[in-house]
């Protein structure tokens, strides 16, 4: 089945590729359907697929959602635009979340969001031209601890300053490796929806447990010989090897 | 209870190289608990946790017990379990760091709620935005299934449970219980009226119970130790330990594994006290509908609210702390500005009124604002309380009736003078802002 994007609206639209929604994506999708008791459930790990492979929720994408679930357009559209993670306009290479809530904005989430957006010459909601960077001011992004913070692909970008989100996005704009601070090297906003939609890779094992401030109470009690006595999450013999566990 | 003050439980693995791999949670002890609890029968099994006093973590702080027993008196038909990842309560952050280090806690007490209740199917609901987190637990969820913990015949008894790693996309008020099963059914994720409960009618109209990752994180400790070695720690109304979450203007933010009952004073502390050179303005002790509170309030119990009942908000055991730059105007307005993205449009107090609320707030903000303004705001307040759908709406009216109530002034300065002139931003920055920017070579920052 190939199905023809003829549902793209106005002229007025610039350009946008064709969908690359083929026979394998269906596939794929209805194996997400078969993961549910009831299929609409898939729904939204559905839109995610959709995104990884046109990098937005295109229109053939809602129309081949809703002929697989058996629902309107208008109701898979309904779900689509509901959702702040969804986009109805293709996102950019790398999605740039700049986490807009109270605590973050003052310890300096503002400056860092105006910075950005003169750097980009982008707003809330847009792409670059060349297609490199979409940006969104998210809502918190609950990394409070690890404040200001900025969110790439959805990884978190912790402790930002003005001075280190130029960097980051000099270094994403030549191609460099980045690596977030807690999580596995940028691949990109569509490897990263093909995950949430439950088609997982194989970085799992990246990056750190939970991040330095996640971790002060437990050093805090380490150092202090505070332990819960019974506790049964203590370790047992043998875990001493786990160092080279991979 | 002679506890020590921070008690590691269900942080105790956390600092362990690769602590999220299954190996390593059973070096902790790991799946020794479900190995319990599937020896006994489910009224025994609740009766283990109605002793150990465990109570909801991001609710109503019901009893955990009492929420199983009404869903397992439903009858013997299909049951769900859903735990809610969702963490979009404005200043949580405690699941993001707890699905990181160690989702096997969540994948274990999933099976012991599941067989407690009666359910054959759970559903992990994570927010889409943390990316990591939702990997963590897809491979935890994979290594349990070839473990054999789960599946057709879960830790080889003759019971079937299945777990389904389900990432949202986006939306606070879809961590509200009724929220999220509407968009597990693949719809928007607006809540629905109460009754019927889920416990009696939830996922796909059958006995549901949603239940928050901490709450279900904590119940392998429970069960491996028992009821009464959980409830020698927190206080009478409220049992066990938590996760804190301290953050804002501190020298040390993070999270802080202690009982329940320890006052903001003694977090503070552990996070090291405000930032050098400056001193505490006001806090916060959990999103929805918490107060502002100062200085008087620092021996404050936590969860808010759990030293006189056994209500406290939801959220309840994040702290944000911010200093003398503040200005409470800018705090409040960018509440109010997340609260009027965040509604989803059901009703129109909470849809109108949170528009309403950050134009006026913003107009303040921006030394634009009119006499009369915190009047009116005040008014429209009024307009909303105790008319919205859910309690989204009270929440927000709670935060700005609160500020209002303490900081006055600084409100009343918005007719005259923009927010920043009195309390300019680079202040409350916690970096140098005006720093020359460096090239790409000049080291390093939170990421590589
Ligand atoms: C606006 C709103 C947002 C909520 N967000 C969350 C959330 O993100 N995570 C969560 O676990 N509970 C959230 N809740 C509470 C849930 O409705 C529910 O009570 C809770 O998940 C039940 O888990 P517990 O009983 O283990 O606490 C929210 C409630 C409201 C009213």
């Amino acid at each position: 089945m190939t199905i023809s994007d003829t549902a793209r609206g106005g002229a007025a639209m610039p350009p946008i590729a064709a969908s690359q929604i083929d026979e394998h994506s269906i596939a794929e999708l209805r194996e997400l359907m078969s993961r549910y008791p009831e299929a609409r459930s898939a729904l939204i790990p559905m839109l995610h697929l959709v995104h990884s492979v046109d990098g937005y929720v295109s229109d053939t994408g809602v129309q081949v959602c809703a002929e697989l679930l058996g629902i309107t357009s208008a109701e898979v559209l309904e779900v689509a635009t509901f959702y702040t993670m969804f986009k109805r306009r293709p996102a950019g290479k790398h999605h740039i979340a700049v986490c807009r809530s109270a605590l973050c904005a003052v310890l300096g989430g503002d400056i860092i969001w105006d910075e950005i957006q003169k750097k980009l010459a982008i707003a809330d909601g847009e792409t670059t031209p060349n297609g490199m960077f979409s940006l969104e001011g998210m809502q918190c992004a609950a990394a409070c601890d690890f404040a200001p913070v900025v969110s790439v692909d959805w990884e978190f970008m912790d402790n930002m300053s003005v001075q280190q989100v130029t960097m980051l996005l000099d270094m994403l704009d030549a191609g460099q490796q980045v690596y977030p601070t807690r999580g596995a090297m940028l691949t990109g906003f569509r490897a990263a929806h093909r995950v949430l939609a439950g088609f997982p890779d194989e970085f799992a094992d990246a990056g750190a447990s939970a991040g330095e401030a996640s971790m002060r109470g437990v050093r805090t009690a380490a150092i202090n010989g505070w332990t819960t006595s019974a506790a049964p999450l203590q370790p047992s013999v043998g875990s001493q090897q786990l160092g080279v566990l991979r | 209870m002679n506890a020590t003050p921070l008690t590691p439980i269900l942080s105790a693995s956390w600092g362990a190289p690769y602590s999220w791999r299954l190996e390593t949670y059973r070096g902790f002890g790991g799946y020794t608990g479900v190995l319990r609890a599937l020896q006994l029968t489910p009224d025994q099994l609740i009766g283990v946790v109605q002793t150990s006093g465990l109570r909801d973590r991001d609710g109503a702080r019901f009893l955990t017990s009492d929420k199983w027993s009404a869903a397992l008196d439903s009858g013997t038909g299909v049951k769900y379990l859903v735990i809610d990842c969702a963490e979009s309560e404005p200043n949580a952050c405690k699941d993001v760091p707890l699905l990181l280090a160690s989702p096997h806690l969540v994948i274990e007490g999933a099976i012991i709620a599941a067989y407690a209740i009666g359910a054959h199917q759970v559903f992990i609901c994570i927010r889409g935005e943390a990316l990591h987190a939702v990997r963590r637990v897809q491979q935890g969820v994979a290594e349990a299934y070839r473990a054999g913990y789960l599946g057709e015949r879960a830790l080889g008894v003759n019971y079937r449970i299945d777990i389904t790693v389900h990432a949202g996309a986006g939306s606070y008020i879809r961590g509200e219980e009724t929220a999220l099963l509407n968009s597990l059914l693949g719809r928007a994720g607006r809540p629905s009226s109460q009754p019927p409960y889920p416990v009696s009618s939830g996922l796909y109209g059958e006995p549901t119970v949603v239940s928050n990752c901490e709450t279900i994180a904590a119940l392998p400790a429970i069960v491996s130790q028992g009821g009464e070695w959980y409830a020698q720690f927190g206080t009478a109304n409220s049992r066990g330990t938590t996760v804190y979450s301290v953050s804002g203007h501190v020298q040390f933010p993070g999270q802080f594994e202690a009982p329940c009952g320890t006052t903001v004073r003694a977090l503070l502390e552990f996070a090291g006290g405000i930032r050098e050179g400056h001193k505490l303005k006001f806090f916060t002790a959990g999103g929805l509908s918490t107060p502002l509170f100062t200085e008087e309030q620092l021996d404050m119990p936590l969860p808010y609210g759990s030293a006189t009942t056994a209500k406290a908000v939801p959220g309840g055991n994040a702290l944000q702390f911010f200093d003398e730059t503040t200005s409470v105007l800018r705090v409040t307005r960018r509440w109010m500005e997340c609260y009027a993205a965040e509604s989803c449009g059901k009703c129109s107090p909470c849809r109108e009124g949170s528009w309403w609320l950050s134009q006026l707030l913003s107009g303040l903000a921006e030394g634009r604002g009119q006499e009369g303004d915190v009047e009116r705001i005040l008014d429209i307040c009024d307009g909303i309380s105790g008319r919205a759908f859910c309690p989204l709406a009270d929440g927000f009216v709670g935060c700005v009736t609160g500020a209002i109530r303490q900081f006055r002034s600084e409100f009343e300065v918005g007719y005259r003078r923009a927010a920043n002139e009195l309390f300019p931003e680079e202040q409350s920055a916690v970096f140098a802002w005006n720093e020359s920017v460096p090239t790409a070579k000049s080291g390093n920052g939170g990421f590589r």
